[in-house]
This record gives structure tokens, C-alpha cells and sequence, in this order.
């Protein structure tokens, strides 16, 4: 295979709306994820472990916990002279208010930026995909079909894929993409679009120049249902694990997922490690009496409780006696001795006092919110 | 022409100027360490779970506002080389100064090994002075310690003093195992002894010296001259200096701080980290101990698995017991295995039903299904032969093989094998 040099576009606010209490004030990007994790690094490191070195990370509102996580791009080598990480924060101009309307609105903001970079294609994508993509496969692909446009799609339940602003669409035989439409009410599997796309960097310029001359802001909508008939546009089975995140409950189900451990082979391979932001956390410290099961442990967390199915993020405390079970406790949080916690999400820095008690329910956890003291 | 490029440096760079670099000594081969240094230098070697020895000065440094720092390296450097790269996981990759490894090279005049600890600064002269310091630090890689530098600076001034050697306070009956300061009771030293055998005080040497760097230097070139010198600080700098009457002072510490040049010490000081009784605390947000991370997943405990008393890394994958270890990153400790009072380095597999007891296993090693590494010193008929056990780098230990404590395996073991000491 040859490789072929690409850059890639990450849309960091897509979905916020979805995502209750998790983006409050954060991106879609900076939602803490697995322990040590963002949801940007899943796609970010993808994106470097195919060669990516150009990155455009696009915010709208809420990015300053994105700016502080990505820095200048270091962890994921992407602080260079030449390409590296470049962040866009909403700017207004003459013809824009500085807050977008949706992809190809915001593509238009930053239509200098990708004029300016050399790769030969681009690489659309959002941050709410937990998986760890080869894009260089997904080029090849592309190549082979001689496509235009290139989508990654799942196929997966509708009534999973979950709420509004799902995109599916038929695929023929040969890979080709036939209807799109959006969020369609059946309860069958359909091929859902992950908001991952590939096509010459060229023809993204004439995209975009096209739509601001019509008005159209929707990648979706103005271009993939409008020109799926006139444009060669192909769909790319992601077949390895892909998980979306568009409500809490996804949240909850895709963190729990973690815990088997063909989900963290297929996420976490030594050759494509996902990077993120370093710490400098001294490794995790369980104490007499501490009794941990099928979970997930960061470092720097101090484990003197009882911890079950759960993920334990970065610096959490779990108390003398505490009883944690399928739960999710981010970085910072502190769990009191004597606590219990069942399908609780506590969000950074929460406090939970000695012997409270928080009980959630599977298929409705209980979301603590950031730096809450409960 | 020589002037003018002099002139040139001078006027362009002169914010060079700084008040105090240090020289970080870690050129030791660290034989005590046995199959633990043989392909790695003794800073180089790992410890408390995602640390290597030379993270402790090297944040020090950092934390006490050094901001240049040369690390001298001389024996089996790859490995310490790679792990230092620009500096920037201890924010040492500075646009003036920063951290520098260096290594002997060739000049003009020939060419030479670093022969002792005083002649390693004195082959470095020439960048010591690039940076005209008013003070230098003099630090070795072999010490677990938490130490403001800038405290003991702010003592050296006070003093006006020449050189400023920290010391410790060691049980009086361990004095004659280290170098001995003998003071008035403002501190100034009078006298210093080597080991000596009727110890006059129990102030040890930490092997951390200030020096005024102007005086440093006029010592450094006498002892160059001196034929037959040993060019080490503890055996000819210091006491010239103190011969000569210069002012010398002790800088009494009174934190944690452990050698980790033997076994049984770097062995004691991991399990240190697990005893909350011990003052080191790593957790402190304004006194990090800095490290280059792995990119790896936090670590995952199975169902069935039992952690206690322990330090688990990321990227471990447990499934059988730990109770009093630390366990480096990417450490997989399989079903039944059980892991006690031991030191498991990173990449290494401990596999289904292996035991391991009082042991040090290095870097990427594997002990396969039912071996037995090590024993507990309550199983021993005689207390003496029993030890830590090592097992040294990507050493594969067979299955059911037993290896007895206090051994130091460097070779793979086949199966069935019984390996005394």
C-alpha cells in the first residue's frame, strides 16, 4: 500500500448538545473517557497513527479545557514547524458571525488553513467515535472505488445508534452509497454514518467554496442526501470496535465496554497507542483492605475500598470501606470511607462524603456533576 | 578573529549568564547492582513503578529553579541517553540551557575516559563556563530523595562559604559505612573522614556539594596537575579544600533519603513507597517527581484478582495476587500467580501459578507457568541464605522451574531446572 499523505479535520463541539451534565463545559472533545483518556485522543491518535502530521482541530464554544488537553500537540507529536496541530477558535469575518451553523459552515472559516496545508486528501471527522481507525486502509479504499467521497459507516440497530441527527444510508454491492437520510424511524440495523470522511483535499476547497456561494452549511445534509446520485460517494465498513457517544447512557455503556477485553485489545494495540496528555501521576497505591475486581485503574489513584466494575480515573480516592460498583469516577474525585456508589458517573473533582449512598440505575446512571460535593 | 567570535558570544548571548547550574554524575557503572546494570547505567535503572533513579535529581533540579543541567555519562549511556532525548518531560528543553548529556570526547589534546568523579567536572570546564555560574551543584544519580536546592544555596551565601556539602544524620553505629563530616557547631566543617572506624560524629556525606565555582575551578586544575590523584571529590577535592582552610560547611538535611547502589537497598527503598510511615511522598502537587511516560491504557484488575499494599502502574493487566509490591508499567500478572514483597519492572509477565517472593525481576522478563522465584525469609531453615532474589533483563524463567533466594539469575533457565545460589 502506498501511503499517501492526508490531514485531518476534527469538529470538537459536534454533539455537545447530547451529552447533558458530561458537556456543561467542555467540548464533546475534552469529555473524559477510560481512565486517562479524551474523546479527541481516540480519533487524534488515529489520525497520527496512520502518518497524519497536518491537524486542524476545530472549537466553538466551551474549548478551553480542549486547548489546555491538546497544548501545543506534543504528546501527539504534532508541535512542528511544518504542519502539527492547529487550533481554530470561532473568529467572525465579514461574512460570519463566528459561530458556525454546522461543518461546512465552519469549513468555511478555515478554508485558508486547508488551502495552505500540502497533504493530498482530508479527513473529516467528529469526536464522538471511540475506535482506533486505520485511515490509510480507508484511503486505500477509497482509491480502489475510485471514489469521490468516502464515509465510515457501522452497521448497527437504529434504535441503539440512539437520537436525532443520525445519518444512515443504503450501500450497494460494490461499496457505493445510494439514499442518505437522516434519523429514519425503523428498528432494524441499518449502515450508520460516523461522521468520518475522506476525499481529495481539492475537492473538499471546491465543497466548500461551492456551498458558501449557495448558503448550504450541512455537510450532511446540503451535500451527502443532495448529491448522493451525481457524486461517486462510498461507504467504508468500520468492522473493528467503533463505539458512538451521543447521550450519557452511551457513555456509561461504551466505558463499561472497556472492561472486556477484546474491546481494550481492539482500542489499545501496542502498535497504535492512543496518546493523551501526560500528568506526571504517581502510580495507583491500594491500601490494606482495599479489594478490586474487574475494573479499570489509573495512576495516581489512592484504593482503599471496595471497587467492582468500574473505571477509576487519574488522582480519584477511593475511602476506607467505600463500596464502588459499575460506576465511573473521574480524575480528582474524592469517595468517602463507608460510601456506596452503584451506576453512578461522578464528573472531576466531585466529593462524595463518608457513608453517603448513590444508586443509579443500569439503563439510567446517576451523573454527578463536575467539582459537586454530595 | 578569536576574540571577535568571543566578543560576538559574549554580547549576543550574555543572558547566558547563571547564577547556578548543576553537574549531575552518572557515569557509575553501579556493580553492586549486578545483572541490574549490565547493559544500563545505574541512574537508568527503574524504580517505584514509573520512575527511573535519575528522575529524583533531575526533578529536584528542576523544582529548586535549575534550569541547566549537565548530566555526565560514561558507562553504558543508550539506554539513559534515549530516556533524557531533549529534556522535556522534566521541562528542561530550554531555549538558554536546558539538559545536556555529555559523554567524554576527544580534544586536541587527546583524549580521555572520566577517570573519578573530579576529573568528569574538569573534562567539562569548557561547559561549565559557557554558562559563567556564580555556584555549581554537584549531584549524583544514585540517591531517592526529595531535596530543595535552593534552600541549601540560600545557606551556602548566608555562610559565605566555599563549598556546602549536605549531610544526614545516620544512626551512630552505621557512621563508619559512609563519609563522615566532623563540624563546629556553626556548622563549618573541620574535619572530613572516609568510613572512618571510631566515627567523631554521624553527619554523612549525601554526595551533594555547592561549590563557589571560581574555587572549584583552582582545585579542579590543581588536582589535574597532582600525579597519582584519584580526581574524586570525596578523596582529594574535599580534603585539599579543607587543608587548605577554605570555608567548608555542612547542610544538615533531615528528609528521606536512601542509596540505591546494592540490591537490598534499591529493594527497601521501593517498598518504602508503600510504607505511609516513610516521608516520601510522591503525591505532592508542588514537589512532583517527573518522569517519560509510556502511552499506555490505565491498568485493568480481573475479577478474581487481589491487590494490596501495592503500587500498580499503567498498562498492567492483573489477574492473580499482589499484596507489598511495586509493579511497573505494562506488567502482566496472570491467573493464580501470586506476586509478595517483590519489585516486578516493566514489560514483564509473571505467568499462571508462578510465585514470586522477595524479589527484584527487571525489565521484560518472563517467569513461566508454576515457577518459583525466591522465598520468604519465615520458610528458611537458615536465615542467612536467604536474600533478595534477582532476575535479570528479558531473563525467561521456565515453567516449574524454582530459583532459591538470594540468587542472581542472568540466563534463561529451562524448565525443570532447580537454580541454587
Amino acid at each position: 500500500m502506498i501511503k499517501r499523505t492526508a490531514m485531518g479535520i476534527i469538529f470538537s463541539n459536534m454533539h455537545d448538545n447530547h451529552l447533558g451534565g458530561l458537556t456543561r463545559g467542555r467540548t464533546t472533545g475534552s469529555v473524559p473517557f477510560g481512565g486517562r483518556y479524551r474523546l479527541v485522543d481516540f480519533v487524534l491518535s488515529s489520525l497520527v497513527n496512520s502518518g497524519v502530521q497536518e491537524v486542524g482541530v476545530i472549537a466553538k464554544s466551551h474549548y478551553q479545557s480542549l486547548m489546555d488537553h491538546l497544548g501545543s500537540g506534543r504528546e501527539w507529536d504534532l508541535a512542528r514547524k511544518l504542519g502539527g496541530l492547529t487550533f481554530f477558535p470561532p473568529y467572525s469575518s465579514g461574512d460570519n458571525q463566528g459561530i458556525y451553523a454546522g461543518r461546512l459552515d465552519a469549513l468555511s472559516g478555515v478554508a485558508g488553513y486547508i488551502r495552505n496545508c500540502r497533504s493530498e486528501y482530508v479527513i473529516l471527522a467528529d469526536c464522538d467515535l471511540i475506535a482506533n481507525l486505520d485511515f490509510q486502509e480507508m484511503i486505500a479504499f477509497h482509491e480502489e472505488r475510485d471514489a469521490e467521497i468516502t464515509l465510515a459507516y457501522r452497521r448497527e440497530n437504529i434504535r441503539r445508534a440512539g437520537n436525532e441527527n443520525v445519518a444512515v444510508f443504503d450501500v450497494g454491492q460494490d461499496g457505493r452509497v445510494g439514499r442518505v437520510w437522516i434519523s429514519p424511524q425503523t428498528d432494524d440495523e441499518e449502515n450508520i454514518y460516523l461522521n468520518v470522511a475522506v476525499m481529495k483535499r481539492e475537492l473538499l476547497e471546491k465543497i466548500v467554496s461551492e456551498a458558501r456561494s449557495r448558503n448550504q452549511r450541512s455537510f450532511t445534509k446540503d451535500i451527502l442526501i443532495e448529491r448522493s446520485d451525481s457524486m461517486r460517494i462510498y461507504g467504508y465498513e468500520v468492522k473493528s470496535c467503533a463505539m458512538r457517544i451521543n447521550s450519557l447512557q452511551d457513555y456509561f455503556d461504551a466505558s463499561m465496554a472497556l472492561l472486556r477485553e477484546p474491546v481494550r485489545q481492539a482500542l489499545f494495540p501496542v502498535d497504535r497507542p492512543v496518546l493523551t496528555r501526560v500528568r506526571d501521576q504517581v502510580p495507583a497505591k491500594y491500601g490494606l483492605g482495599a479489594s478490586v475486581e474487574n475494573s479499570l485503574v489509573a495512576d495516581g489513584c489512592i484504593i482503599e475500598g471496595a471497587v467492582e466494575n468500574s473505571i477509576i480515573f487519574r488522582g480519584a480516592k477511593i475511602g476506607r470501606g467505600a463500596v464502588i460498583r459499575n460506576s465511573i469516577i473521574m480524575s480528582g474525585a474524592i469517595i468517602g470511607d463507608g460510601a456506596r456508589l452503584e451506576y453512578v458517573v461522578a464528573d472531576r473533582d466531585a466529593t462524595i462524603r463518608d457513608t453517603r449512598t448513590l444508586v443509579g440505575y443500569k439503563t439510567y446512571p446517576l451523573f454527578i456533576e463536575k467539582k459537586s460535593v454530595i | 578573529m578569536n576574540t571577535g567570535l568571543a566578543r560576538f558570544e559574549k554580547e549576543v548571548f550574555s543572558l547566558r549568564k547563571k547564577e547556578w547550574i548543576a553537574m549531575l554524575l552518572a557515569g557509575g557503572q553501579g556493580s553492586r547492582l549486578y545483572s541490574l546494570t549490565k547493559n544500563l547505567a545505574k541512574p537508568a535503572v527503574p524504580f517505584g513503578g514509573k520512575y527511573r533513579i535519575i528522575d529524583f535529581p533531575l526533578s529536584n533540579c528542576v523544582n529548586s529553579g535549575i534550569d541547566t543541567v549537565g548530566v555526565l555519562t560514561q558507562y553504558q549511556p543508550l539506554v539513559l541517553n534515549e530516556y533524557i532525548g531533549s529534556g522535556q518531560p522534566w521541562d528542561l528543553d530550554r531555549q538558554e540551557g536546558g539538559v545536556f548529556v555529555l559523554p567524554p570526547y576527544q580534544k586536541s589534546s587527546g583524549s580521555d575516559w572520566y577517570t573519578g568523579t573530579a576529573n568528569a567536572i574538569y573534562q567539562n570546564v569548557p561547559f561549565i563556563e559557557r554558562y559563567d555560574p556564580e555556584y555549581v551543584l554537584i549531584l549524583s544519580g544514585d540517591h531517592i530523595y526529595k531535596m530543595d536546592y535552593a534552600k541549601m544555596l540560600k545557606f551556602h551565601k548566608e555562610k559565605q562559604a566555599d563549598c556546602t556539602i549536605a549531610v544526614l544524620q545516620v544512626p551512630m553505629e552505621e557512621a563508619s559505612r559512609f563519609g563522615i563530616m566532623n563540624t563546629q557547631e556553626d556548622g563549618r566543617v573541620y574535619e572530613f573522614e572516609e568510613k572512618p572506624a571510631h566515627p567523631k560524629s554521624n553527619l554523612a556525606s549525601m554526595g551533594i556539594y555547592i561549590f563557589t565555582w571560581k574555587k572549584l575551578l583552582k582545585y579542579l586544575e590543581e588536582d589535574a596537575k597532582t600525579a597519582g590523584s584519584a580526581n574524586d571529590f570525596g578523596k582529594n577535592i574535599i580534603p585539599n579544600m579543607l587543608g587548605a582552610g577554605e570555608q567548608m560547611y555542612a547542610y544538615a538535611f533531615d528528609g528521606y533519603w536512601k542509596d540505591v547502589g546494592t540490591i537490598d537497598s534499591l529493594w527497601e527503598a521501593n517498598m518504602d513507597l508503600l510504607d505511609p510511615k516513610v516521608p516520601l511522598s510522591l503525591y505532592d502537587p508542588e514537589w512532583k517527581i517527573y518522569a517519560r511516560n509510556l502511552a499506555l491504557p490505565p491498568h485493568y484488575i480481573a475479577k478474581g484478582a487481589q491487590v494490596q499494599n501495592s503500587m500498580v502502574t499503567e498498562g498492567c493487566i492483573i489477574e492473580g495476587a499482589v499484596d507489598f509490591s511495586v509493579i511497573f508499567a505494562g506488567v502482566t500478572i496472570e491467573e493464580g500467580a501470586v506476586v509478595r514483597d517483590s519489585i516486578i519492572m516493566p514489560g514483564s509477565v509473571v505467568k499462571k501459578g508462578a510465585v514470586v517472593d522477595y524479589s527484584i525481576v527487571a525489565e521484560n522478563a518472563v517467569i513461566a507457568e508454576g515457577a518459583v522465584v525466591g522465598a520468604r525469609p519465615e520458610e528458611m531453615e537458615q536465615i542467612k541464605d536467604w536474600g533478595v532474589t534477582v532476575i535479570g533483563n528479558g531473563v525467561t524463567i521456565g515453567p516449574g522451574v524454582t530459583i532459591a533466594p538470594k540468587a542472581m539469575v542472568e540466563t534463561d533457565i529451562a524448565a525443570e531446572e532447580v537454580l541454587t545460589k
